[in-house]
Parts: structure tokens; sequence; C-alpha cells
């Protein structure tokens, strides 16, 4: 069982500030991590391994700091990890980042699965799991909260829907995104921690990949961030303070101001 | 304070503390209240690769020594001492084997104690042998192919659960204390049962239960060092275990000063944060002086014993001695700062306070160890003159 678990280093905090000329998250001066809903299908990868043997890769585009998120996920039991890091990578919207990523994958070769957390904290799109899956030509099975069976080149998985489960079957290789309430995932162990210290991630560029240019980055990205902003608060709540009395006397008042009372 | 630990004892103590915040913290109060073993703990410590800090590498281990053992159990005994108790038996119990063990026997058992597949632990107390360990009444009779106990274990941690057990049972009862060994059991074995599960004070959720022996045969290979050689590495074995309890100590002091920081620093009084008041300052300075120096001392004794020292029975029980009053001290303390409020069972440091008496009282109350050290003393002054 060959997988592939997609990951995405993201800003470990809902405190991000956005750059107003630029529209994009001001990273400096904020601890990076594993985007959450990744770690779920970073730790269903590595318990597929623990199943039925083979090996985990843990992929990630994203600048050079984005090692530290792959170290990570080496030391959370993924047996290799790589980069995908070039200055044209910068700026992709979740059309080329698949593209990115459908040609490392394409590049490593076999596999049977590709798993992917459901969206990233800080994009929110989810789209780039499906759209990896179309750019594979590969099956794809979005908010997956349990692997029941894998066998026969087939597997056959629950997907969380709004009304209940369905029980979903697809042939391998297949692409999931999954929810966190798929498993609980691990610490990193003292061992892993070593290893992944230790652990050689290779970096692919444009030309690794031998991928047309002007398909990533913001180049071969469709959509564009125009602007960013916090949306205006048009009313706020009003809090009276003091004796209970007046407190009513106070709300009375005001109703009957706005005339609804 | 620095204290210069490497990049490896680093990485230690951070995962631990990781490990103490985000799987221990949500259950501790619950497991105080029911008194259930922590196994889905034990079960994270060891996919953590915990238990292998204290094994040797051969066997599977990290190769850490006492200094390591004590950073795991002082960042888990900061979160909760008796979930860290459950833990640090098993060091205890795996010593002597590490120690004095065969080739064979450590290749028997250690693997499975480094990888958290087995806890271990250490039998030395009786009902009559407490401080006088030399009173101890557990016969372990030389028969064909091995031998055969007879007797009670008291009061022994992680009783019932652990898998293998260091017993010191007497193989010549003539000889007294120079005819004790120390003998491995395994669970299972026919003829060794668990009496009750003892209720306690504090650190609950660690099973405290007595051993009983009834016509037990273990094999002769069971045996470790050679017969007669048992109080001897019961002693060596305290002496290099010793500071961990200190460790515990120091973490659980540390854990009531951070909750007694906290909270003064919220509770306001006469329009003012407690901690703005200089009776409450008083106390917290000299809290966090005390945990200070006795985590100087733990830190220190740890690394001589690392160091290979062959004599370390003062330096461990000055370190034990000091850090276990310090725990008491400072839990006591910082529950009177912060009032009924730290009185409350809903509120951590009622607990904490429950936790450190047993820190002043096992592994050598600290009246038996405060002589231990003024008997080296004067040996000391003896050989001089």
């Amino acid at each position: 069982m060959n997988v592939i678990v997609c990951l995405k280093q993201v800003p470990g905090t809902a405190q991000v500030k956005i750059d107003p000329e630029t529209n994009t998250l001001i990273r400096e001066g904020i601890e990076n991590v594993i985007n959450p809903f990744d770690t779920y299908a970073l730790e269903e990868g590595v318990r597929l391994k623990e199943r039925f043997g083979g090996k985990v890769t843990a992929m990630s585009m994203g600048p050079p700091q984005a090692e530290g998120a792959l170290r990570e996920a080496v030391s959370l039991g993924a047996d290799e990890a790589i980069l995908l890091s070039d200055k044209a990578f910068a700026g992709a919207d979740t059309w080329a980042t698949a593209y990115t990523l459908a040609s490392a994958v394409n590049k490593l070769g076999q596999y049977d699965i590709i798993i992917c957390g459901r969206q990233t904290l800080d994009g929110d799109t989810g789209q780039v799991g499906p759209e990896l899956s179309e750019m594979l030509e590969v099956p794809f099975v979005a908010y997956v909260s349990r692997i029941e069976e894998i066998a026969d080149g087939q597997m056959r998985v629950q997907r969380m829907v709004e009304e209940g489960h369905e029980v979903i079957e697809a042939p391998l290789p297949t692409v999931i995104t999954v929810v966190k309430e798929i498993n609980v995932p691990r610490l990193p162990s003292l061992r892993g921690i070593v290893k992944s210290k230790s652990a050689v991630i290779p970096v692919w560029t444009v030309p690794d990949l031998g991928v047309d240019q002007s398909r990533v980055g913001l180049a071969g990205s469709f959509t564009k961030v125009i602007k960013v902003f916090f949306p205006q608060r048009v009313c706020q709540g009003e809090i009276f303070q003091g004796e209970l009395g007046n407190q009513v006397e106070c709300l009375m008042g005001k109703l009957k101001d706005a005339g609804l009372v | 304070m620095e204290y210069f630990l490497t990049e490896e004892q680093k990485t230690i103590k951070s995962l631990a503390r990781r490990i103490a915040e985000e799987r221990i913290l949500p259950v501790r109060a619950e497991l105080d209240e029911t008194e259930e073993f922590p196994w889905a703990i034990m079960k994270d410590l060891a996919d953590a690769d915990m238990f292998r800090v204290f094994v040797p590498e051969e066997y599977e281990g990290l190769g850490g020594g006492c200094l390591e053992l004590c950073l795991v159990v002082e960042e888990l005994s900061r979160v909760c001492s008796a979930i860290a108790t459950c833990y640090a038996v098993n060091a205890l119990g795996s010593f002597t084997l590490i120690d004095y063990g065969t080739e064979e026997q450590r290749r028997k058992y250690l693997p499975d104690i480094a990888g958290g597949k087995k806890l271990t632990a250490f039998a030395v107390t009786e009902p009559t042998a407490g401080s006088d360990v030399s009173a101890i009444k557990t016969t372990a009779e030389k028969v064909e192919g091995g031998y055969v106990l007879n007797g009670t274990k008291q009061f022994i941690t992680n009783g019932g659960e652990a898998e293998i057990y260091t017993v010191i049972a007497l193989t010549d009862k003539a000889r007294g204390v120079r005819g004790a060994s120390a003998i491995l059991v395994e669970k299972d074995t026919p003829g060794f049962s668990f009496g009750k599960k003892e209720k306690k004070m504090g650190i609950r959720a660690s099973a405290t239960r007595e051993l009983i022996f009834r016509n037990c045969f273990v094999p002769e290979e069971n045996l470790i060092a050679k017969p007669g050689m048992g109080f001897l590495l019961a002693m060596k074995l305290f002496d290099h275990s010793r500071p961990g309890i200190g460790a515990q100590a120091v973490g659980i002091a540390q854990g009531a000063l951070e909750v007694a920081v906290d909270y003064t620093r919220q509770r306001i009084q006469f329009g003012q944060p407690l901690i703005s008041l200089p009776v409450v300052q008083d106390i917290l300075g000299e809290m966090a002086t005390q945990v200070e120096a006795a985590r100087a001392l733990v830190y220190a004794a740890a690394r001589m014993v690392d160091s290979g020292a062959k004599k370390v029975t003062e330096e461990s029980a000055m370190a034990k001695v000091f850090a276990s009053d310090v725990a008491m001290k400072v839990t006591t303390d910082a529950v009177q700062i912060c009032g009924g409020t730290g009185y409350m069972r809903d509120f951590p440091l009622e607990k904490m306070m429950r936790d450190a008496k047993i820190t002043q009282i096992y592994e050598g109350s600290n009246q038996i160890l405060r002589n231990a050290i003024a008997i080296e003393l004067r040996k000391r002054k003896a050989r001089t003159e």
C-alpha cells in the first residue's frame, strides 16, 4: 500500500493579519503548523501502512520553510517527504496547486491512495483534493470518516454527508479527503523526532517536475484574490449596567424610542 | 535557570510536556476521582517512546540515564504525578535487571519494557518491613531447577497492572538480609496472586496492591545476580532511583506554583490582583526559589548518577529529601494563597497537595534518608581521622 499524503503548512493561529497591499497572509513572526485537517490525513496514511505495509510519502507545496511541516510529518510516521518549492509556484490558486501536486504525483509514479485533509485552515476552499483527482483521472471521495476495507484493488469507505453516512466503493488508485472524525492523530515519538532531524527532504522545482511555468503559481491561476476584508459590523449590542430596575427602565426606553413597543 | 541540557534532553522534555498537556491534563481530575489505572495514557507514552528513555540502546531503548528519566517524570508530574508514578515505577522495576541481569534476561524482558508492551514493578516492602527493610519474611526456597516463593509484599506500585516483578525474597533465612535475593516473577505464574487494591490519599490513579506468593515456583534463570545479593541490589537501586522521586516532587511543586501564579494574577481583592499584595509576593517568591533550588539539586544528583560515580547514596538522598519537602511546602502554600478556591476539588491544587505527601514517604522516608546522610557524614569523618 503506497500512500501519498498531501499537506500544507499554515499559520498556527486564527489571529492572522492580511497584507492590505497584496491581499495575502502576513506569515512573518507566526508559528507555523501542519494544517490541522491534514494531520488526520497523515495519521490515516500511517495507519494504512501499519495495516497493509508499504510506505507513506508526505508531499507539500510551499515556501522553503514548509520543510518544517514535512519534518514533523516524518516524526509522525511518514517514510519519505518531498517539498515542492519554487518561486514560480508562489501565488497559486487551488487549480495551479492541484496541477503542481498532480505533476509531482506523476513523477513519483506508482501509488494506491492519496489522502488530503478536507480543507485548509487558511484558504478554506476544500478544492485541491477533488481537483487533484480530476487531473490524475482517478476516482475521488470527499469527507471520508472511515476506511472500512481495502481488498482486491477496491476500497470501501464511509463518507460523512449532512443527514448521515454514505458507504462508497471505489477502485484503487483513489484520492480521498478526510474529516476529523476519522481518527485521533498520534503525538510524535522520540525515535520519530530523531529520524525527522536527519531525514533528507528533496526539493522539487519547476525543472524537476518538467511542468509548463505558465500553468503554475500566480501565472497558472484562474482565480485571483482581489480583496480580503473583515465584514463591517452593521449593528452592535449594548449592555446595560447598574441596578436591575434601572436596566429595565433603560431597555424599555430604548424599545419605545425604536417604536417597537 | 539554565541547566544546559543537550538537544536530545530538550526534545525529551518538550515531548513529555506535550503529552502531559494534551493527553493527561484533560483526564487527570477524572482519573483522580475514579482511581482508574491510566492505560490509555500508558499507551500514549509507549507510542511516544517514553519507556525507551531509560532502556539501553542494545535492547531497543534510547540509552538515556537518570537525568533523562527525571526530565520525563518532572514534566508528567507537573500535570499529574499519579500518572508519572505509573510511568516512573517501570524504571524502578527495570534498573536491577538492566544493571545486573544476564544477557538472556535482558534480551527476554527489556525490548517489551522499552516498547511499553509490559509494565514492571519492584517489590521489597512487606507488612512487617517498611523502613526496616531487613525485616522481610518472604522466602524463596531453593528447589530442583528453581525457587519456591512464599509470603506477602505490601504497597506495591503497579501491582496487578505490571507483567514483570523484581521481588526481594529470602533464599537463605538463616543469613537474614545477607540471605536476600532479587528474583524476577512474571504475572500469571501459578501461585502468584494479588491482594486488595489500596485506597490512597494521593496519586490515586496509580495502582497499589499486595503481591501474594503461595508455593509460587520460578525457574532458576529468574534469579538476578547471585543469591544473597538482594539487599545490596535494592539499596543500589534506590540510590539510582531517588533523584526520580525528587523530579516527581519538583514537577508537582512547579505545577502548583504555576497554578498559584495564574490564580493570584486574576483574583481581585482590596481592589487589586492578589499577586500585587506584598504578603502574597513574599510567599510566591519563596515558592519559586524553593522549586528552583530543588530542581538544581535533583539535576545535579541525576548527573552524578549518570557519571557512573560509585557512591551516590548521600547525593540522591539529599535530592529526594529536599525536593519532597519543597513539594509539600509549596503545594500547601499554593492552597493557602488561593484560599477557599484552592481548597476545592474542582481546582487542581488540593490534588497536588495530596499527591505531594507520598514523596516524603516512599523510597525511603525522609527521616530514614536523613539518617543515611548522617551515617555517611560520620563514616567520612572516621576515614579522615
